[in-house]
């Protein structure tokens, strides 16, 4: 098999023994890339940087202490600011901005030696659920399975694309929503969103401060264990990074899951949900329990709020963000007619480089901020999202260890064919996922069938706070009992 | 709530985007949409709950109150579109 399909913990290994070198494993990734310009997920490529990476990574590798991600090809999402190399968000109002500053995620992981093979297409400011909103177009999912072109998800729907169609190693992804776990459950791939505060912010670009999380994206559950201990740890430079020790999440992956308990949420039965989801969910269950977990019916009584509180609190604190983008610091600025002062030129800018779908939440969140009526919507939500939390505080207290659900309503739809829904149809995606922000808990989607067309379908499992390392553990359970193997024939 | 047009063009005001006159009917409708599907919440009882302010409850970390950064203004108006003698240059403010 090329190179470019191994997993982290193959890459590794075959560094270590020599195997490979970096620079060979770098470029059958690059190779990969450049076939794959058909998918639309590397949108800025960095051929240059990654072999002198990759040459760095092999003198430290020779030298023989490197660090487990040491010569490993990543792509990077464009949410990222990266020294040098174009961070726009997928946003035309940062088109040309190059950052002076690397970010921390981005800091640490090339610190460990890992090799940048690029950036990642995404949905704009990562609004979105199919990766449309884009400014470089969308993502093709490279899963297919008639004429129709899939989305891959979003908002990290470039990082998921590439892991799935093995154009790098790994990915880095962010998560408001569910923008790691979706893609990850439309391409069948491993991706995990830590708690709040176990992966800096800093140089990412914000969307909604409160609930943005980064995580990597993988092609299974060990390599998210490898990269997480990379990304995480404290950062005087983001005031919510907890300085708590990081623990060894590799060696958490025991596969030894007997009497921890699962809750199963009613609430996460949801009208009209497919046979295919609810069966595939019984599945997991199953495959839990035969491994020695007890299985316990729990109620998370406020679930159907926290999408409405979502959409309140998320464009509210984007709105904010957002604002940012003026015309005056970075990134764009409209030409101005004569005559035309600063209101007119933040006006014009904003129109033009912001996308209908960002502008949408901006302006949603300038209303539910606005004088009359931040107590009637603002507030409430956050009064209902201390209720949520409360929810999942109070399953923890009895002894739930972690909880099994959906990832996702469905599996991957064509790319158009939500073009002319409402905004709120797009929403729903997020409907299994948002809990999880909106409560900063770890959560984790893992690929575990097939459907009737022969599309991923995923599970998530949410953990407690601070306990990837178990909830990574209870994932590495479930994808070795699902074992999914299969992977997207080659078309593009 | 229903969102009007004049409610429209106040928010994008407020928001300092251009909405052209002729956008204004459909970005009401959106807004109305999306704001009545967030009446849902008045459905929940609130009472005695406290807004959530941090997601984590954690104590801020204190520092010495030191110079950590600066002396960076070509790195800090390299981005920026119209920069001119060591400022942002932008249209006039003032009259």
């Amino acid at each position: 098999m090329s190179a470019n399909t191994w997993t982290i913990a193959a890459a590794r290994d075959a560094l270590r023994k020599g195997e490979i070198t970096a620079v060979d494993l770098t470029m059958s990734c690059l190779t990969a890339i450049d076939a794959g310009d058909g998918l639309n997920a590397f949108v800025h490529k960095t051929p240059d940087i990654a072999l002198d990476q990759a040459r760095a990574a092999d003198v430290r590798l020779a030298a023989g202490d490197a660090p487990a991600m040491c010569g490993i090809p990543l792509g990077i999402k464009d949410l990222f600011c990266t020294k040098g190399v174009p961070s726009q968000a997928a946003s035309n109002i940062l088109k040309g901005f190059r950052p002076e500053y690397e970010s921390t995620v981005t800091a640490r992981l090339f610190g460990a030696g890992a090799v940048m093979l690029g950036k990642l297409n995404m949905d704009e400011f990562a609004m979105g659920s199919s990766n449309e909103t884009s400014c470089y177009g969308d993502v093709v999912n490279p899963w297919k399975v008639d004429g129709r072109k899939l989305t891959p998800g979003g908002s990290s729907g470039g990082s998921a694309s590439a892991v799935a169609a093995d154009l790098c190693i790994a990915a880095t992804g962010t998560d408001t929503g569910g923008s790691i776990r979706q893609p990850a459950a439309f391409t069948g791939i491993v991706g995990i969103k830590p708690t709040y505060g176990r992966v800096s912010r800093w140089g990412i670009v914000a969307f909604a401060s409160s609930l943005d999380q980064a995580g990597p994206m993988t092609k299974t559950v060990r390599d998210a264990a490898i990269m997480l201990g990379a990304m995480c740890g404290h950062d005087a430079k983001d005031s919510t990074s907890a300085d708590i020790p990081v623990p060894d999440f590799e060696a958490a992956l025991t596969g030894d899951i007997r009497g921890k308990v699962i809750g199963i949420p009613r609430e996460y039965r949801m009208d009209g949900m497919p046979d295919e989801i609810e069966a595939l969910w019984q599945k997991g269950i199953a495959m839990l329990r035969d491994a020695g977990a007890v299985v316990r019916d729990i109620s998370l009584p406020h679930t159907k709020y926290a999408l409405p509180a979502y959409y309140v609190i998320a464009p509210a604190e984007a709105s904010s963000n957002l604002a940012r983008y003026d015309g005056v610091r970075y990134g764009h600025r409209a030409k101005l007619s004569a005559g035309d002062g600063i209101t007119e030129m933040y006006e014009k800018t904003r129109a033009e480089g912001f996308g209908p779908e960002v502008q949408r939440r901006v302006m949603v969140g300038t209303y539910v901020l606005s004088a009359g009526f931040y107590d009637a919507y603002y507030n409430r939500a956050r009064k209902v999202r201390a209720l949520i939390k409360r929810d999942f505080e109070t399953v923890f207290a009895d002894g739930v260890d972690a909880i099994l659900t959906p990832a996702t309503p469905s599996a991957a739809f064509g790319l158009g064919e939500m073009s002319n829904a409402d905004p709120i149809e797009m929403y729903l995606n997020d409907i299994f996922t948002v809990t999880v922000n909106l409560a900063g808990l770890p959560g984790i989607a893992v690929p575990v069938g097939l459907d009737r067309q022969g599309l991923p379908l995923g599970l998530q499992l949410i953990g407690r706070p601070w306990d990837e390392a178990g909830l990574l553990n209870h994932a590495h359970v479930l994808e070795k009992a699902a074992g999914f193997v299969a992977k997207p024939d080659k078309w593009w | 709530m229903a969102i009007d047009i004049d409610t429209a063009r106040k928010v994008a005001k407020l928001a300092r985007i251009r909405v052209d006159e002729a956008d204004l009917p459909k970005l009401a409708g959106q807004l109305s949409g999306i704001l009545g599907f967030m009446e849902q919440l008045n459905e929940v009882d609130v009472t005695g709950v406290e807004p959530m302010t941090s997601v984590t409850p954690m104590r801020l970390k204190r520092r010495a109150d030191v110079v950590t950064d600066g002396n960076q203004q070509a790195a800090v108006l390299k981005n920026a579109p119209d920069a001119r003698e060591g400022f942002f240059a932008v249209p006039k403010v003032v009259e």
